[in-house]
């Protein structure tokens, strides 16, 4: 694992910064960048880069997150790797080209920055803004460090110019965007030697003069989403593929998701992003203490890891799923996300949703740790329960 | 009468589906086979898209991408940047958009891509309404013309996207129309070889939605320039004016009795739309002379 360890280059970076290094080694053609807090410090870092000859991507800065998507659209229908970034109400504003991205099976990579959706305003971070796009076709990953976001930009790409689909990396609002911390940026050659140049499938190319995204009938729409499908089925074994080889070479492998300390735990706390670093220690604690209690952290959203969540939660005698973020009328997404898949399984594990930390509100290693206490014995409600 | 003299070089296709007599079709037509081969097309939903769909056929011989209605300019942009970077600069990208890509839904990002000045060739297919939806009202609908949302007439004017699109003082925008060949081509041509933002808005007269007759687009055009409705000139770098049709020898009155939008007016009405295109041609004249 370690043979990285000796040539690392640690630098103190947030999340955001490490964000954009990961972009830059990435070598994106094209990147169209719109302004929103709290992503601002990717744009700017990537255009300082660019200033300073680091970054050699065409940067345009439309008027909107919505042409910006469009302008990723394009740049990537004609053959270019393309990089964005944005954060919740930018995100929403993408909401029509998302799919449209996805259903032109292009290969963009964009980083949100998780942040509350307006009304009413905040800037804290919260899930729901990516989590409600999950219907949206594109590839979903949850950083939790800034190390991760900046290999998981890195894999990303990876990824999407394998399937041919959009991904969309997120880490928390300021405790991952803003959080710094030692952040080890690879070398070009390594990236290099990780991620060959984007052959695009298909492009504009007046010498063939293929055309795209005309409208068609109904049985050949109906195979575009048949075709989409397949190549979601095809996602999860890239989340795998491209986090053990980034391992390889890094020290730091990757997968769609984590157990720690899962060992014959009785408790098991299911949530992603930055929470994770906090059920972390919490375990570490539970465990010095003699609590069978582990961590379950889905780094891969969409398409969710059905196989690998049935999998880890097949023994659990109970989960605590502890989201970030709050559907109206529904409760918490991931929660309802991992019910799902464990429907029909035979899966006996007394599950419990939580919503801890909506809107941005400190959910501290005590307050889990009581939590698990608190409702490990409990007979759990279908529903899920509001947390201080 | 001008003889008319353009290559055809076959870049649109028989067999497309607009109307028989459509002037927007006539007017792709010109355009595409003017820009030849070399030359990608970014386009939005109008009746352009059905013009040049259907999947898996395609009437154009250059490939194009059909994005969504309000990001024309923006998608034409990213196409635009993906190229130069790739080495292709000598790839003319046009946006391919109707009145409500652009007056409406879509100035946003046409303003943003004005502003940035990209390299790209706009093209706004001008038929005064949403017509690929049936004739709904535009922001480029004229004052009085009866729509599918505007039944008893519309009660403003027309907006006025050429002076918008000056003020941004981009290198180049043209008026045209289908019933002037010679002056469209020359235009193309022109705008081609200029780098940065151009945009042409070409006025295309809607069979159906204007109520004319499927042999009355070119007579219909041809009326719109002559009345002075829709003057055919060009705005360099959103300074110097250029007229290209400098008489006004048709009125208003001989315009709208071709066409069943407008068959309500009273004399008055007629009247008041003339003084409003004496009062923008008298301004137009006074612009050109400052050049």
């Amino acid at each position: 694992m370690n043979i990285a360890a000796n040539n690392r280059n640690l630098q103190l970076l947030s999340g955001n910064h490490a964000v954009a290094m990961g972009a830059m080694l990435s070598k994106p053609d094209v990147a169209p960048v719109y302004p929103i807090t709290p992503q601002t410090p990717i744009l700017e870092k990537l255009t300082e880069l660019q200033t300073e000859g680091r970054f050699n991507a065409e940067v345009l800065t439309p008027e909107s997150e919505h042409s910006v998507l469009a302008a990723c659209i394009g740049a990537s229908h004609a053959g270019s790797r393309v990089f964005t970034a944005t954060s919740s109400q930018g995100l929403l504003l993408m909401h029509e080209l998302l799919h449209y991205a996805s259903g032109a099976r292009t290969s963009i990579v964009m980083f949100n920055v998780n942040r509350t959706p307006a009304s009413p305003w905040g800037f804290w971070p919260d899930q729901l803004d990516s989590l409600s796009q999950r219907d949206t076709g594109w590839v979903q990953l949850y950083s939790e460090t800034p190390q991760e976001s900046l290999d998981s930009v890195v894999q990303a790409f990876k990824i999407a110019e394998t399937v041919n689909l959009p991904v969309m990396i997120n880490h928390d609002a300021f405790y991952v965007s803003h959080a710094v911390e030692p952040v080890d940026v690879p070398e070009q050659s390594l990236v290099d030697q990780f991620l060959p140049p984007f052959v695009p499938p298909f492009s504009l190319d007046p010498e063939v003069g293929s055309s795209f995204g005309a409208p068609l009938a109904q049985d050949n729409w109906n195979k575009s989403r048949r075709v989409l499908d397949a190549a979601q089925a095809a996602v999860c074994d890239q989340v795998v593929e491209a986090g053990r080889d980034w391992g390889a070479l890094t020290g730091r492998p990757y997968g769609p998701i984590e157990q720690y300390r899962c060992e014959d735990a009785e408790v098991v706390i299911v949530t992603m992003g930055s929470m994770c670093g906090t059920v972390r220690d919490a375990v570490d604690r539970m465990r010095d203490q003699g609590q069978a209690v582990g961590l379950l952290k889905v780094r891969l959203f969409r398409p969710l890891p059905v196989s690998a969540l049935r999998e880890a939660l097949r023994d659990v005698p109970c989960a605590l799923v502890l989201d970030r973020n709050y559907s109206p009328g529904t409760g918490g997404i991931l929660h309802q996300e991992v019910k799902a898949a464990l429907f029909g399984t035979g899966n006996t594990t007394k599950m419990h949703g939580l919503l801890a930390g909506v809107g941005g509100v400190s959910v501290s290693s005590d307050r889990i740790q009581r939590l698990v206490g608190e409702y490990r014995d409990k007979v759990p409600s279908p529903d899920a329960i509001w947390v201080d | 009468m001008e003889k008319i003299e353009y290559e055809e070089k076959g870049q649109l296709y028989s067999g497309h589906v607009a109307c028989a007599g459509c002037a927007e079709a006539l007017s792709l037509r010109v355009v595409l086979n003017t820009v030849g081969q070399d030359a990608v097309g970014v386009v939005a939903p109008s009746c352009l898209a059905v013009i040049c769909g259907a999947h898996p056929t395609s009437s154009v011989k250059i490939p194009v991408f059909h994005t969504t209605i309000e990001s024309c300019a923006a998608t034409a942009s990213g196409v635009k940047r993906a190229l130069d970077k790739q080495g292709k600069s000598q790839t003319t990208v046009l946006g391919l958009a109707g009145d409500g890509g652009t007056y409406d839904i879509g100035l946003q990002s046409l303003s943003s891509a004005a502003e940035r000045n990209e390299d790209i060739l706009y093209v706004c297919f001008d038929n005064e309404g949403y017509m690929n939806t049936g004739g709904q009202k535009s922001s480029s609908t004229p004052e009085k013309a009866v729509t599918g949302s505007t039944p008893a007439g519309k009660t403003t004017r027309k907006k006025n996207m050429i002076d918008i699109l000056a003020a941004h003082r981009i290198p180049y925008i043209a008026t045209a129309s289908p019933s002037h060949i010679n002056d469209m081509v020359a235009k193309v041509e022109k705008a081609k070889a200029i780098r940065g933002t151009k945009v042409l808005v070409i006025l295309v007269p809607c069979l159906p939605g204007w109520g004319i007759g499927d042999n009355a687009m070119v007579k219909t055009s041809r009326l719109a320039v002559e009345s002075g409705v829709f003057p055919l000139f060009e705005v360099e770098d959103g300074t110097r004016y250029i007229m290209n049709h400098t008489t006004k020898t048709q009125p208003v009155a001989e315009y709208v009795k071709l066409q069943k939008r407008y068959k309500h007016l009273s004399e008055d009405d007629i009247a008041g739309l003339q003084a409003e295109v004496d009062y923008d041609w008298d301004r137009l004249h006074r612009r050109v002379a400052q050049n």
